[in-house]
C-alpha cells in the first residue's frame, strides 16, 4: 500500500521500501537537499524536519509511519528566507559552513512554536540535540532570542 | 548563489561567447602559479575585460570574481572577492562569485594552513587594481583627459572637473584593449578609502544556506547516477580476502558489488580499497552493505592497541630523541642542580567529524573524469585520481562544492578517488557516500602525542633551562611509511618555536609509528605542543606563586624578533618567508596584555570551583591570547561561562567572519578537550558515531566568547586555526585555578574534576 503524505504543501505518494527513512526520500527521491545527512542515528539533528508541526529527525522517521502526515522541510519554511527565524539567522550571520543550519532552524522554529519566549535553559534543552561542528552555538542562541522578540 | 554549477554548463568555448571577446594573454598571476592551459573556463575568463584569472567584467558591468580556495565555513569565498572588489571600487551587488575548479593556473588551492588570505591577499588586490587601472585608462582616452584627473566611485569612473561619469560596463570594451599594468605600476587604495576590507559583510552564501539551497558534496545528482557505499578494511592497510555478496544483492535496489583494490605504499591520499555496494539510492546501498560478508586480511596494524601504544609513547618520551633546537647548554644547567620541575602531557587520537561526511560524485567518460565534491584541495584530487585511473592530470576535472566543514579532513581526496575508480569500472556516474561511521572509523586522525617538559628554575621561579620532548605518530608516515619522526613543518608547530626567553633550551622529537592514517586537524601539532608548553608555564608560575600574566610577560622577556635560524633551527614558519612574517614576541606580549585587560584579569579571584586561566600562542603567523573562565561543580561538572580571545592577525579583511572563526575555535577546542578521543583495539577503531566520539554541543560550549582584535597594519595572517591551541592550555590552567587539579591528559573525561 502506498504511503500518502504531504511535503511542503504538495501531495505525494510513496510506494518504495516502507522502512526507508524520510531523510532519503526527501533527498534522493524529491531532491530536497536542504535536509542534511549527518549521522543516520538521531544523534546530530542535521536532518530535522517537521512532521505535523513537530520537530523530528528524518533519519529516524520511517516512510511507513507517515501515512497522511504533513512534512515540512527547510524549503517549505519560507523559500525566500523571510521566516522570522531565518531573518534572525541572517541578522546574526550565524552560519559558518552552514551544513547543520537547516536542522538548527527547523528545531528552533519548533521550539518557538511551543515556547515563544524561551529562557536560556529552554533553548539549551531544545537545541542540545543539534550539533554544529563549526561551533556557532552562541549565535544560534542569540538568533533564537532575536526571533522570539520579533514574533512577540 | 551558492549552488555550484556544473562546469560544462559554464564552459565557454573560445569565440562562441561573444564576437568581441578579448582575452588577454598577460594575466595577473600569483607568484606560485605558472602557465598552463586551463581545464575549464569561468565566466571571468569569458568576460570582455579579463585582466586576471580571478576577475572579469562583462559589458553589462557584472563583475565575476573567482574564488579558487574552498569554502568550508571560514567565509573565504566571500572574503577574497571583497579584497578584489575593494581595489576595483566595485558595487558589491554587481559582483558574482564563481568557484574555481582544480587548476594550477590559480596557484596553490590547498585550503589548509590558514593561509588563503596570507598568500592571496596581494593577488586579489592586484586583480582588482589592474581592472580599475585599465578602466581609468580607457576613460582617460575616451574623454581625452589625464588619468590623474580621474577617480572611481561605486562602479563608475568620475571626472570631477567636467562632472562626467561613466559606468564600468560601458568602458570594458575599450579597457580590454589597454595593456594589463605591471604589478609595480599598480596604484592601491589607502586604508582610509577601503569600502569592504575591514568592514562587516554577510557571506555570499548565507541566504542559500538558510533556505536549504546551498549545494554540498552530497547534493550533487547526475543523470544515470548510481549510489555507492564502500565496506573498507577495518584495520588500516588490510585487504579483502574473500566476500559473499548474495544477501547484499538480494536487497531491493542493490545492483551489484565492485571491488576496489587495496592501497599501495606510500599511503598518501589513495582510496583504502574494499568492496563497494552499488544501488539505485543511498538507502538501498546502505542496507546492502549491512548484508555483505567480507573476510579480511588485516595485516601488520592489527597489533595496534591504544592502551599499550600510549604506554610505549610515555616510555619513549622519557628517552633522548632527535634534537630539533638547542640553545645554550640544557644539560650543564640541569647538572648544577637546584629546583627542578617536570611533567608529561598526553593527548589522544581524535577525529575531524565535520558535519558533512565525505561524499563525491564522479563521471568517467571518453578517458576523462569529472568530479564534484567537497574538496579542500582539488589539485590533490587531480593528482590522486590521475594516478588511480592512469589518466593525465588535465583529464581530471574537479568541481569544488561547498564543504560541510573540513578542518583538514577534506584535504585528502581518498573519497573522490573511490568515486572515480567506481565510475570508470561501471561506466556511469557514481556518488560515493560515507556514513558517519565510515567517517569516524576511516579518518586521517589528529595524532596522539606525549610531550615531556623539564625545567630548572631560579629563585623567582623563572626557568634557567628548559627541555621539551614530543613523541607522536607523524603525518610524515603518510608519505613514507617508515617515518617515525615529525617533519620539520610538524615540529615547527609549537615545538621548536616555543617563544619564551630562556637561556638554555632544547627541543627533541622521539619516534612513534603510525598505525592509522594521520592527517592534519585544525591547528595540527600546535594543539599538543601548545597544551604542554603553556600548561607547563602555568605550573612554573604556580610553583613560584606568581600571577600568571605577570609571569608569562616575564617569561617572554622584553620582546624581540626571535631569530630561530641563528639558533640553528630549520623553522618552516608555516611556509611563509620569515623576513615578512617574523616570530615577534612583542606581539605575543601585546595580545597577553590586551587579554588581561579585556577579561578583567586583575580583578578575578580563582578558587572554590571557580577559575580563570590564560595562555598565549603564535601559530599560522598570528598571535592569540585566550582567557578561559570555568565553573566546576561538586560533582565535577564543568561549565565555561566565558572565553576571551585576543587576536593579532595583522590586517583583518572580514571582521565578522574572523570573529566567527575564533568563536568556533573556542568551541572546538573545548569539545576536543572534554571528550575528543579515538582509540583502537586490534587495529580497529572503537568509536563510530556521535554517541561514542562526542563533540561539543550547545550545553558543552562556552556560553560566551568575546573576540578582540589588536589593531594592526601588519600583513594579514591565519585566522582559521590559531584560535584552538591557546584555548586548550587556558582551559586546563583555569581548571587548576578552580580546583587545584592539574590536567595533563586529554580528554578531560579521564580526570575526576571534583
Amino acid at each position: 500500500m502506498p504511503t500518502n503524505l504531504n511535503v511542503n504543501g504538495t501531495a505525494r505518494s510513496y510506494d518504495g521500501d516502507p522502512d526507508m527513512p524520510l531523510l532519503w526520500y526527501l533527498r534522493d527521491d524529491l531532491r530536497l537537499i536542504g535536509t542534511r545527512f549527518g549521522c543516520g542515528a538521531g544523534l546530530c539533528g542535521a536532518c530535522t524536519v517537521h512532521v505535523d508541526g513537530q520537530a523530528v529527525r528524518s533519519c529516524q522517521t520511517l516512510m511507513k509511519t507517515l501515512q497522511n502526515k504533513r512534512v515540512m522541510t527547510i524549503e517549505g519554511l519560507s523559500p525566500d528566507g523571510s521566516h522570522p527565524v531565518q531573518r534572525a539567522w541572517t541578522t546574526h550571520n550565524v552560519a559558518q559552513c552552514g551544513y547543520c543550519q537547516s536542522g538548527q532552524i527547523m528545531q528552533a522554529t519548533a521550539l518557538l512554536q511551543t515556547t515563544p519566549s524561551p529562557s536560556d535553559q529552554d533553548i539549551e534543552r531544545a537545541m542540545a540535540g543539534n550539533i554544529c561542528r563549526c561551533g556557532t552555538y552562541q549565535r544560534i542562541r542569540a538568533a533564537i532570542k532575536t526571533a522570539s522578540k520579533e514574533r512577540a | 548563489m551558492s549552488v555550484i554549477e556544473n562546469v560544462s554548463r559554464r564552459t565557454f568555448i573560445g569565440g562562441i561567447f561573444s564576437a568581441g571577446a578579448f582575452v588577454l594573454a598577460a594575466r595577473v598571476l600569483p607568484e606560485t602559479a605558472w602557465a598552463q592551459t586551463p581545464v575549464a573556463r569561468t565566466r571571468a575568463d569569458g568576460a570582455l575585460l579579463n585582466p586576471s584569472v580571478y576577475l572579469g567584467i562583462e559589458s553589462d558591468g557584472t563583475v565575476f570574481i573567482v574564488t579558487h580556495r574552498s569554502e568550508m565555513g571560514t567565509g573565504i569565498r566571500t572574503t577574497l572577492p571583497m579584497v578584489a572588489a575593494d581595489e576595483l571600487d566595485a558595487d558589491w551587488s554587481r559582483v558574482r562569485i564563481e568557484q574555481g575548479v582544480g587548476d594550477t593556473r590559480y596557484g596553490d588551492q590547498n585550503t589548509d594552513g590558514s593561509r588563503s588570505i596570507r598568500d592571496f591577499y596581494e593577488a586579489f588586490r592586484h586583480a582588482g587594481a589592474s581592472a580599475r587601472s585599465m578602466l581609468l585608462s580607457a576613460a582617460a582616452a575616451q574623454w581625452n583627459v589625464p588619468v590623474a584627473q580621474l577617480t572611481t566611485a561605486n562602479h563608475e569612473v568620475v571626472h570631477q572637473a567636467s562632472n562626467r561619469r561613466v559606468g564600468y560596463g560601458q568602458l570594458v570594451a575599450a579597457a580590454a584593449k589597454q595593456p594589463v599594468p605591471k604589478v609595480g605600476e599598480l596604484q592601491f587604495k589607502p586604508k582610509t578609502a577601503w569600502k569592504f576590507v575591514g568592514k562587516e559583510r554577510s557571506t555570499y552564501d548565507q541566504a542559500d544556506i538558510l533556505t536549504g539551497k546551498a549545494q554540498f558534496g552530497l547534493d550533487v545528482f547526475r543523470d544515470g547516477m548510481v549510489h555507492a557505499v564502500v565496506e573498507r578494511p577495518p584495520v588500516f592497510g588490510g585487504k579483502v580476502r574473500s566476500f559473499d555478496d548474495k544477501a547484499a544483492l538480494a536487497v531491493k535496489g542493490v545492483r551489484q558489488t565492485v571491488t576496489i583494490e587495496p592501497l599501495k605504499l606510500p599511503y598518501r591520499f589513495q582510496a583504502l580499497g574494499g568492496v563497494a555496494v552499488i544501488a539505485d539510492n543511498t538507502w538501498a546501498a546502505m542496507q546492502g552493505r549491512k548484508q555483505l560478508k567480507v573476510q579480511w586480511e588485516d595485516g601488520a596494524h592489527a597489533s595496534f592497541e591504544s592502551e599499550s601504544f600510549k604506554k610505549q609513547m610515555l616510555s619513549t618520551v622519557m628517552k633522548p630523541g632527535k634534537v630539533a633546537r638547542n640553545v645554550g647548554n640544557v644539560d650543564a644547567e640541569f647538572a648544577k642542580g637546584g629546583k627542578v620541575l617536570e611533567a608529561t602531557y598526553y593527548t589522544p587520537l581524535a577525529a575531524h567529524a565535520a558535519m558533512e561526511p565525505p561524499a563525491a560524485v564522479a563521471d568517467f567518460r571518453d578517458g576523462k573524469v569529472t568530479i564534484w565534491g567537497p574538496q579542500q584541495n582539488p589539485q590533490a584530487t587531480q593528482d590522486t585520481v590521475s594516478e588511480a585511473l592512469g589518466i593525465d592530470k588535465k583529464d581530471v576535472i574537479c568541481n569544488v562544492t561547498l564543504l560541510g566543514g573540513g578542518f583538514g579532513r577534506k584535504s585528502k581526496p581518498d573519497f573522490c578517488a573511490e568515486a572515480a575508480i567506481l565510475s570508470k569500472k561501471l561506466g556511469k556516474p557514481v556518488k560515493v557516500i560515507w556514513t558517519r561511521e565510515d567517517d569516524i572509523r576511516f579518518d586521517y586522525y589528529h595524532t596522539t602525542a606525549a610531550v615531556y617538559q623539564k625545567a630548572t628554575v631560579d629563585a623567582k621561579g623563572r626557568p634557567t633551562a628548559w627541555l621539551q620532548r614530543s613523541v607522536f605518530p607523524p603525518i610524515a608516515a603518510m608519505f613514507d611509511e617508515k617515518a617515525r619522526n615529525g617533519l620539520g613543518i610538524e615540529l615547527g608547530m609549537g615545538l621548536v618555536d616555543m617563544p619564551y626567553d630562556v637561556a638554555n633550551i632544547r627541543a627533541e622529537n622521539g619516534e612513534a609509528e603510525a598505525h592509522v592514517r594521520i592527517g592534519w586537524f585544525r591547528a595540527v601539532c600546535n594543539n599538543y605542543h601548545a597544551f604542554a608548553a603553556h600548561c607547563f608555564a602555568d605550573e612554573m608560575a604556580a610553583a613560584a606563586g606568581r600571577d600568571r600574566v605577570e609571569f608569562l610577560l616575564d617569561l617572554l622577556g622584553p620582546g624581540k624578533i626571535l631569530d630561530l635560524k641563528a639558533q640553528g633551527v630549520d623553522y618552516s614558519n608555516y611556509g611563509a618567508p620569515i623576513e615578512k612574517y617574523p616570530v615577534d614576541t612583542r606581539r605575543l606580549r601585546r595580545v597577553l596584555e590586551v587579554a588581561a585587560e579585556r577579561s578583567g584579569w586583575a580583578k578575578r579571584k580563582s578558587g572554590g570551583g571557580s577559575g580563570i586561566g590564560i595562555a598565549a600562542h603564535r601559530s599560522f603567523n598570528s598571535y592569540v591570547a585566550s582567557v578561559v573562565e570555568v565553573e566546576v561543580d561538586a560533582k565535577g561538572g564543568l561549565k565555561i561561562p566565558k572565553v576571551t580571545q585576543v587576536v593579532d592577525a595583522g590586517v583583518i579583511v572580514n571582521p565578522d567572519r574572523v570573529r566567527a572563526q575564533f568563536e568556533g575555535a573556542a568551541t572546538m577546542a573545548v569539545g576536543l578537550a572534554r571528550t575528543g578521543e579515538i582509540t583502537a583495539t586490534g587495529g580497529k577503531i572503537n568509536q563510530s558515531n556521535f554517541n561514542t566520539f562526542q563533540v561539543a554541543r550547545m550545553t558543552d560550549a562556552p556560553y560566551q566568547t568575546d573576540v578582540h582584535f589588536v589593531d594592526s597594519d601588519a600583513l594579514p595572517t591565519g585566522v582559521g586555526e590559531p584560535g584552538v591551541p591557546p584555548v586548550l592550555s587556558a582551559l586546563a590552567n583555569a581548571i587548576f585555578a578552580a580546583t587545584g587539579k592539574r590536567v595533563r591528559e586529554l580528554p578531560l573525561s579521564k580526570t575526576k574534576l571534583a
